[in-house]
Parts: structure tokens; sequence; C-alpha cells
């Protein structure tokens, strides 16, 4: 399903969804389909291909926010081992629903996308790393990649240019923490999902121990735009250092949720009071997760802010993979904090203490704390069990479960001391 | 050798390989970095987060255990900040762990226990539900109690990178994360029992051990293993005269933490209710319990009236008795005996060794060399099974060093798994076939079996680059021992030809079988195992020292209950040469070592010989037996000495009339697997006896 388009939405990636038969190879080519990688195959070089990309400045749609350019200008050229495009479709961040849309509405645009970065990095055989609850869209996908090899715009001679590239399509089995790049690795590979060590990263030691480009979905989408328009173009349509544009997963308490394309640094306020049609019963923001569940939460007094990763970084917060959760002023930030927790904790892959018991032990915590059996000390240890996480975790997870924690702690502490000595919740049937 | 790399830990200017870890620089610099789950060898894990140290310039703590130095990097490793890390880990830790100390086997040597005396807080903040788990036992020796456990993974990471096994693995996620055995609710596996000395906690705990004791009562005695011929370290914990417990954990000699299952548990046969406790004499055709005096008689007296026809004194040797009590009991032999009839169950052919790398000491390879070697050839054995040790050593240096492993066997073996060549075929024939490609191996170590014996032997090192070194492997503890001592119907004690040779152990068995031995004396062996039950030697007088009355004992005339090696002082010489110290463990009320046997009959028969002491029988060997010269100081430390055989011509001598290995498994030990519970206990069907 894929919501009516807003007039202030700026549409490059979702520009052809909509179109009767968007999946189709007909569809797609006849909107200015594989032209980008004709263009990359026939009249560009691998660096002009990174050049490109350096330019638009497309930062990682993920979450972490990473320059795709410079990542793939770390594949070593003269590695003698094969090298691997992996496609993380493995969106399982709380909140964030962007990358099945790319997919339902126009899986060859993504397909192109990793012939792109193929050709950047001169790799020859590729992998759609797909979450298991996602698994319809592995039809979708093996049936475009059907579609693309019959019109030779994958297999051993690409367009006739001799250029050798095969995709495939593996699916996980459910879990959160294969989205962390090298645990979706392992979880390749046929292992359990358990992140690596690294360095050495994947661009170097990735798939099968070679020299991977991994990124997600979103980001690869945008590199036949980048190719074919320019990547100054592209930039131009964020702000500096933020190239582009970001689908943005709005939902929550507004009134219009939905997936929407807006130019980065597009403003909170706006996004919430314009796109998404306000906050439904003329009812007050009371915070606001800016980009999924992992994301320190913000004030309804901080969502002045443009949305892109430096300015979110700025006060405190990250742009993260682009799901904007609304919370109204009836919405119970204990209850909030215990749902997240939950959620990691359930998530957690058990491999390094932390995590594992510190998201566990918080989960317990904070339901006998919001079923009204807190105590006092209680307040502190949330967010000291939090900090005693933070920064020590094998892996992102474990800050990923402190961050929001520590936010709604400090931020919403009163609602907290509401709770304590055996009150009922105080938000109770509000909602 | 790689660069230096000069680096600041705590103050302390410190000077590393590049390449090497914070965590291991920082111990050889004196600084210990506490850690559950690094360990020495094994993949890095990173998974338990208490060595986090502070970096200077770097926004957070990081991880010693996966941080490699660099130049100029500054490390504290002793700060509040690191402090309040690990007591957080701690805390984390202890949520869902039962704090049942008082009640598990781990409590005093618990490495929890000790880190959170260090770090931890003194009280606890966690009020909510322990996650409770029932115990598990997954093999008649493993236990698992996964509320102990802490997940640090070194239990999987030694079972699958050590011992090539992988039995152990990981189901679920998050907190209800736990350690699964292979079959789902039981272990097949080697039963080593690796995964329980190494947990740091009591999550597995051995079912051979388990509630028996608290480990400050017992007393440690560091030791070499009686079983294969290997040669591990292992460290006897004595209880009341007891031997409860066997393990090396302070992995010390040339073994490290590995022991298998019969290092690891194959001590309880000393406490077997069927253990000879008195000498036995036959009257009226029957044993009955006899005194040692009546026993030493009784035994003098026939050798003293069959000395004057010397000729027709048999003496059969043991592959499990001290090089002292070898060296003893071949002087007496030749000496006062007068006897060359001496020989001993030859499994391995180190003669032809010697041999066939004449003039060329070098090219005998010492245990460390299959670790460190750029390549190991196995030929005709299988070597997980019947050398445990030198299987667990090649492993870690194909997983440390990218050694090439060769194999040539008839049957698949474990080795393959990590071959770069594999020959279904038998002895030099098989390594015929790969010769090429073992031609460019500079540095290459050979371990053969028994299919390579005699003249083969000479063919195969023909066959091989010059610089090869080998190992004929030999069954037993002190196999290669009896060999080097003498125990030889035509060999003096290190390998000095004897001018006139005896009859070696078939011709004696032979003719005793035919009447033509007066006396037949066997010290800790048992020729008749696969005998029947009627007499052998009818009209030969049979001496057996023993711990069981075996069928060969059965048979005797006078039997003396003999001690093990745990219980006595010595020395074995490994299959590789290497000569290694054994300490008394328990005391024996009854029993008596064998080289207090053999004293009291020269005594009785008033033969003057040196005073059987082990120290002063190993001084003699060290004075009188060629290779026997060793590194006394690394001897004494408890390590391992490498002696030094002459490789020379041998002009055709000690050659045995059978060379045969006994091939046991992991679960057999010639007599003494046969009384090892632990060893029945796991034994499973498909580990069946196979004898070629």
């Amino acid at each position: 399903m894929y919501n009516e388009p807003h007039p202030l939405e700026v549409r490059v990636l979702t520009r052809r969804f909509g179109l009767p038969n968007s999946r189709s190879i007909d569809t797609y080519l006849t909107h200015e389909g594989y032209q980008a990688i004709h263009k990359a195959l026939t009249q560009m070089t691998p660096e002009q291909v990174i050049e490109e990309v350096k330019s638009s400045g497309l930062r990682g749609r993920g979450g972490a926010g990473f320059p795709a350019g410079l990542k793939w200008s770390f594949v070593p050229r003269d590695s003698p081992k094969p090298k691997y495009i992996v496609v993380n479709a493995d969106e399982s961040e709380p909140g964030t629903c962007k990358d099945r849309l790319l997919i339902e509405n126009d899986p060859h645009q993504l397909i192109e996308g990793v012939l792109i970065a193929a050709r950047a990095v001169d790799a020859h055989a590729g992998y759609i790393y797909v979450r298991g609850e996602y698994r319809y869209l592995i039809d979708i996908l093996d049936r475009a990649i059907e579609e693309a090899y019959a019109r030779g715009y994958l297999g051993d001679n690409i367009l006739g240019t001799g250029y050798k590239f095969h995709l495939y399509t593996h699916t996980g089995a459910g879990a959160y923490e294969c989205g962390e790049e090298s645990a979706l690795l392992e979880s390749l590979e046929g292992k359990r999902g358990i992140p690596r060590i690294r360095p050495p990263f994947p661009a170097v030691v990735g798939a099968f121990k070679c020299p991977t480009v991994l990124n997600n979905v979103e980001t690869y989408c945008a590199a036949p735009w980048i190719l074919l328009k320019g990547g100054h173009a592209y930039a131009d349509l964020g702000t500096p250092k933020n190239g582009g544009t970001r689908l943005f997963c709005l939902s929550g308490h507004v009134n219009q949720p939905g997936v929407y394309e807006l130019p980065m640094g597009f403003p909170l306020r706006r996004m919430i009071e314009e796109v998404g049609g306000g906050v439904p019963n003329g009812k007050k923001v009371k915070a606001v997760i800016p980009g999924g569940s992992s994301c320190p939460l913000l004030t309804a007094d901080q969502i002045d802010v443009p949305m892109d990763f430096d300015s979110l970084q700025k006060i405190g917060s990250m742009l993260g993979s682009g799901g904007v959760v609304v919370m109204d002023e009836d919405t119970c930030m204990v209850q909030v904090a215990l749902r997240i927790m939950r959620f990691y904790a359930h998530e957690s892959c058990g491999w390094c203490i932390p995590c594992r018991e510190g998201t566990t032990w918080l989960r317990q915590l904070l339901l006998r704390f919001h079923s009204g059996g807190g105590v006092a000390t209680d307040i502190d240890l949330i967010g000291d069990l939090a900090q005693n996480m933070l920064g020590k975790t094998f892996c992102p997870l474990g800050d990923a479960a402190a961050m929001p924690t520590i936010s709604i702690v400090k931020k919403f502490r009163q609602e907290f001391e509401d709770h304590l000595n055996g009150k009922p919740c105080p938000y109770e049937g509000r909602l | 050798m790689p660069d230096l790399v000069k680096l600041t830990i705590d103050g302390h200017e410190v000077e590393a390989p590049a390449g090497t870890l914070v965590i291991n620089a920082a111990r050889q610099a004196g600084i210990e970095v506490p850690a559950f789950c690094y360990y020495d060898g094994l993949t890095l894990q990173a998974a338990c987060r208490m060595c986090v140290v502070e970096v200077e310039k770097a926004p957070k703590l990081l991880t010693a255990c996966t941080l490699p130095v660099a130049p100029g990097m500054v490390v504290r490793t002793e700060t509040p900040q690191v402090a309040a890390a690990r007591k957080g880990m701690l805390e984390f830790l202890l949520t869902n762990h039962p704090l049942d100390c008082p009640v598990c086997d781990k409590g005093g040597e618990c490495e929890l226990q000790d880190m959170v005396f260090r770090y931890g807080a003194g009280e606890s903040r966690y009020l909510e539900e322990k996650i409770h788990e029932e115990e598990k036992q997954w093999s008649p020796v493993v236990y698992f109690d996964m509320p102990r456990c802490i997940l640090c993974f070194r239990c999987v990471r030694i079972c699958d990178e050590g011992m090539g096994v992988k039995a152990l693995g990981v189901v679920n996620r998050g907190a209800h994360s736990e350690i699964a055995p292979n079959m789902g609710d039981h272990l097949e596996c080697d039963e080593c029992g690796m995964c329980i000395d190494i947990c740091p906690v009591g999550a597995l705990t051995s079912g051979a051990y388990r509630y028996q004791t608290r480990p400050w009562e017992m007393q440690y005695v560091g030791t070499t293993c009686t079983h294969c011929g290997d040669g591990c370290k292992t460290t006897l914990s004595v209880r009341n005269g007891k031997v409860i417990r066997g393990n090396n954990r302070d992995r010390s000699g040339i073994n490290g933490e590995f022991l298998c299952i019969k290092g690891r548990y194959g001590f309880d046969f000393l406490h077997h209710a069927d253990r000879l406790t008195t000498p036995l004499v036959r009257r009226n055709g029957e044993l009955a319990p006899a005194t040692w005096k009546d026993a030493i008689s009784a035994v003098a007296f026939r050798l003293k009236d069959a000395h004057d026809k010397s000729e027709r004194i048999g003496i059969l040797g043991s592959t499990r008795t001290t090089n002292e009590e070898n060296f003893y009991l071949q002087r007496f032999a030749r000496e006062r005996l007068g006897t060359h009839h001496i020989d001993h169950h030859r499994s391995g052919d180190v003669a032809a060794l010697l041999e066939a790398v004449a003039g060329r000491p070098q090219a005998l390879a010492r245990t460390a060399d299959v670790y460190t070697a750029g390549a190991v050839l196995v030929v005709g054995v299988d070597l997980s099974q019947q050398h445990p040790m030198l299987a667990f050593q090649a492993r870690a240096n194909v997983r440390h060093h990218n050694a090439r492993v060769y194999v040539v066997n008839p049957e698949p073996t474990r080795e393959e798994d990590r071959a770069v060549e594999v020959v279904r075929g038998r002895g030099v024939e098989g390594v015929a076939q790969i010769r090429e490609k073992l031609a460019g191996e500079a540095n290459l170590v050979v371990l053969f079996g028994d299919h390579v014996q005699g003249d083969d032997v000479r063919r195969l090192v023909e066959m091989l680059p010059a610089t090869a070194r080998y190992v004929a492997l030999v069954d037993y503890a002190n196999s290669r021992g009896a060999l080097d001592l003498g125990l030889a119907p035509d060999l003096l004690p290190g390998y000095v030809p004897d001018p006139e040779p005896g009859m070696g152990r078939d011709e004696m068995l032979a003719a005793a079988g035919r009447g033509e031995l007066e006396v037949l004396w066997v010290v800790g062996a048992n020729p008749l195992e696969d005998g029947s039950e009627e007499r052998a030697f009818p009209n030969t007088f049979l001496v057996v020292q023993e711990l069981f009355l075996t069928e060969t004992a059965r048979q005797a005339d006078v039997v003396f209950p003999a001690a093990a090696s745990y219980e006595k002082t010595g020395s074995f010489t490994n299959t590789c040469g290497e000569l290694q110290r054994l300490k008394k463990g328990p005391n024996t009320s009854g029993p008596k070592s064998d080289l207090e046997i053999l004293g009291l009959i020269a005594r009785q028969m008033g033969f003057e010989l040196a005073p059987p002491l082990p120290e002063a029988v190993f001084e003699e060997i060290r004075r009188a037996v060629p290779g026997y010269q060793i590194d006394y100081a690394a001897f004494l430390t408890g390590g391992a000495a490498m002696t030094t055989p002459p490789t020379a011509p041998l002009a055709g001598r000690g050659r045995a009339a059978t060379i045969r290995s006994s091939r046991d498994s992991l679960f057999q030990s010639g007599t003494l697997g046969r009384y090892c519970g632990a060893l029945h206990a796991v034994r499973e069907k498909d580990h069946v006896e196979v004898r070629v």
C-alpha cells in the first residue's frame, strides 16, 4: 500500500510510485529505467561513478549516515578476491517501513542501484538480504530479477558490454540484529546472526571474507537518479553535507501517517503539522522519536529542527532510519520506555553481557515500575543501568536500547515520579 | 620478527611486536587486564566486556582483547571509569546468576567469584525474578547448569576450534541464550572434558568430580599421564589418599590445557575394587594371598634355581613402568640373572627410524614441532583417537599458522577435515602418491604409526625432503622409554647393540608355551590377554607384577601387586622422546612400586645392584645411557627434556618380529582402560573395539 502523495513531497526515489504496474520492467524502462547503468557501463569509469556519488552527498539511509561514495571507495581495487554487493533489506527499526515500499513499488530501481555500485567497485555478484518478516518481498524481487535477466540487465553480458553481474535474494529468519551489517553477513553466510569484531570493515573483509559493499535499500535506490541527473543536482535537493531527499516514515499520533519523500533538512514541525496533518483531536505533541526507536526522544520544544543528520546530532539525537514517531500529550512515557525496552530485550542477540542482561533487566524493571510496583530508587537505577550499557556493548544494539531510555528518564522524570508508591499509571485509559 | 611498537600502559613504557593485542601487551608487562571470554589461542569473542580500558583520544572505552597495539598509544587499565564499567558488567552478570556459591563445585576457583571479589558491588540492586532452568546432564561426565553460565563461549570455541568436534553451540537469544549440545539433549563427542575445564564458572561440571570436595581441601600433584604415548602433563587432585580430579588448568607442560578423556577422568582404576593389594602365591593349584616375604622368597628361589641355566629365564617388561624401573630390570636381567631374553610389546618402529635418519639427530621431531611446522604428514594412524594431544597440536598449528596437513590412512580420520591432501592408502605406498607435493615442504613433520615399519621407514625417509622431521608413534605412556632403556633382546639402553642378543617377545612366549623356559617374569604386561582359560605355560614358573588379576596374572605362580604410575616417582619418555617427570600422587597401602619389588627380589637373592630408589637409578641413567644427558633443569621443573638417542646404523638390531599398535580409541587404554569406570560410562556403541 502506498499513501497518496503530499504536495510538499519531492519525489525522486518514489517518482514511479503509483504508476500502473510500477513493479514491471516495462514501466521502469519507459520511465528512465536502466539508463543510469547504461551510462555507467558505457560512458563512465568506476572512479567517475564513485566521484559522482561522492558529490551527491548521499549518506547511508540505514541509520548511521555514512557517506556512500566514501564507503564504496574503501573497497580495495587490487584485491584478488571477488567483490560482493549486499543490500540490507532487513528493515527492522521500529517506526521504519520505507524499504518495503521501495521494493514493493519499484524493485528495478533497487536492482539498477545495485548494478551501479557493482560497476563502481567491479563486483560481479550481489545479494539482497530481506528480513524474515518481509518474506513476501522475495517473490517481488525474484520476479524483477528474472525480468532483468531476460532483458539483459543481469547476467554474463549486461547490455552487450561484457559486464557480468548476478544477483540473488536471501531471507533472514527474523532478527533485528541481522540489520547490523556484520551480523547480516554472518546470517547471509548461513551462520547465527551475531555481529563481527570490526575492524576489519565489510569493505575489506565482508561477505565470505571478501571485499563487500553493504548499503541500505534506499541508499542504492538513490544511485540511478544521481548518475542520470548528476551528483550536484541531488546534493542541491538537501542541505549542505546532507544531500538529496529522504523517505520519512511518519507514524504515531498524526492525522495522516505515511511514508513521505521530503528533502533532507525538512523541518520536523512542518512534517508533523503540514505533511502529517497535525495531531488528532487537536492534542499537543509530547514527544517525537525522530529516526526509529534507537534515537533519543525529542520533547515538544525540540521539534523546530531541520531533519538532517547533523542538525539532529546537534540537539543530541539522530536522524537514524527515518522512522518519525509522534506521541501526543496523553502518552505515558514510562510505557513508551517499556515498549521500547521490550523490543530490545526480545531482539538482543545474547552475545555480549551488557546488552543481553541489561535489556532484560530494564524490561522487567520498567514493567514492574509501570504497573505500580516502583520504588523511589528505581528511577535513578533505570538511568544508571542504561548508562552502564551505553558505549560498552559489542554492537550498536545496546546503545540503541540505552539512548532512548536515558533520554526518557532525563526528559520526563516527573512522569516516573508520578508512577511511584503503588499509584496506577496516571495516563491509563487516556489514549 | 615483526616491528616492535612502543606504547604506554598505566604509565609504563611497553614494547610489543606489531599486531599484539593490548590485553597481551599488558600481561607481558605484568599488568593484568581481567577477562572472561578472552582465551589465548582461541578466536576473539569480545563478548564479556570486562577487559575495557581507557585509551587516550578514544571517545569511549575500548576492549583490550580486540585492540592491537599502536605506536604512542596511551592505555589506562585501572581508572575510576574502567572500574565502574567492570562493576556494571558484573552486576549485569549476577542478575540471572543463582549465587549458589556455597554448593557450587567451582567455589574457590571460580573466575566470576574472583572478579566480583575484585570489582563487584557489595550489594545487589536486582529486584526482579531470575531466569531459571533446571540443570541438565549431557553425558556421564558433563553436566550443565544454565543459570550459572555467563556465556563466554569458551566451551563452544574449544570444542570447535581446539577439538574439531563442534559438539556445542548456542540456542535461543538474548537473556535466554543457552549453550546446547549437538544431539539436542545429550552430547556425542570425545568426552574430553575440555569444555568443563575451560569453563570459568560452575556452569559445566564434571560427573567424575562434582559434589565431592572443595578445591582447597585437595593436594595438587603435577605428574605425567599414564595412558597414551603423547605424555601430557596432568595435575592430580588428591584428597585423603584418593585421586578426585585430573586436569591441567595451569596450562603447563607440552600439552597446554589439553587433556583427553583418559587424562582427565582415567584415574579411577587406582581405586577400583579389583585392585590387587597383597601378593598371591599358587598353592595346590590355586592363587592364594601370601605375605610379601613368602612371595619374594618363592620368586628368588626359583630365579636362583634357574640362574644356572640362564638361557631359560625370560623377561617381559611393560610399556607403563618408569624408565628407572626399566633400566633396573634390564640390569637385573643381563648383569645378575645373565639372561638376554628381555623384551616388551612394541607398537612403533623407533629403532628403524633411528637407523633411517643415521647421523641426523635433528630429524627427530618433538611435540612443539607439531605446532610450529609448516606442514604435518600423518601416516597410518587415527591421530585424534590414538594420539589426541598431537592431534590437538596439529589443529592448533592449522588454526594459528595455516599449516598444511597431509593424511595417508586407509580409513577416514578427523585430520582429513583440515587436510590439504588426503590419500586413502596405506603406509609408504600411500605417501608415494603425494610425493611430489611433499617435496616442496621445507618444514615438514611426519607422524607415522605401525603401517610404516622395518625397511619401509628407510623408504619413507628417502622419499621425503631431507629437512623433514619424524616421530615414530608408539602406544603407551612409556612405550618409548621401554625401548630407550633396553627392554629389548638385542639392544642395551641407549640403542647400544647387545653383543649377545636374546629371544624376543614372540619367541619367549612360544618357548614358554613349549615349556622351554624355566621362569617367565612379566612386569606390567598382559601377553595372554587374548588367550584362553587353559594354562598357556604349564611347565614354566610364571611371575607377574600387576595392578589387577589380568588374564596373565590369573595363570601366574606368583603375583605381586604393583603400584600405578600415579603412585610413583620416576620418569617417562613420550613418543617424541621427551623425558618428563612422574610425581607420586596418592600413597599405596598394599601395592609396591615395581622398582621396590625388583629391589626386594634382588636383595633376597643377594645381588648388589644400585639402591632401588628412583632418584639413584635416574642418576645412573643420566650417567650411563646415551641420549639421556638431558636438560636437567627443564626436567626438574616439570618440563619436557628432549632426549638425544644416537642415530646410527644398528646392524639390523632392534627389529622386533612383531610391531603392532593396539589402536586404542579415546575410550580404551589397554588393561587400565578396562578398569576405568569413566571410560566405560561414556563408551558408546559406535566406539567398538577395533583390533587390527
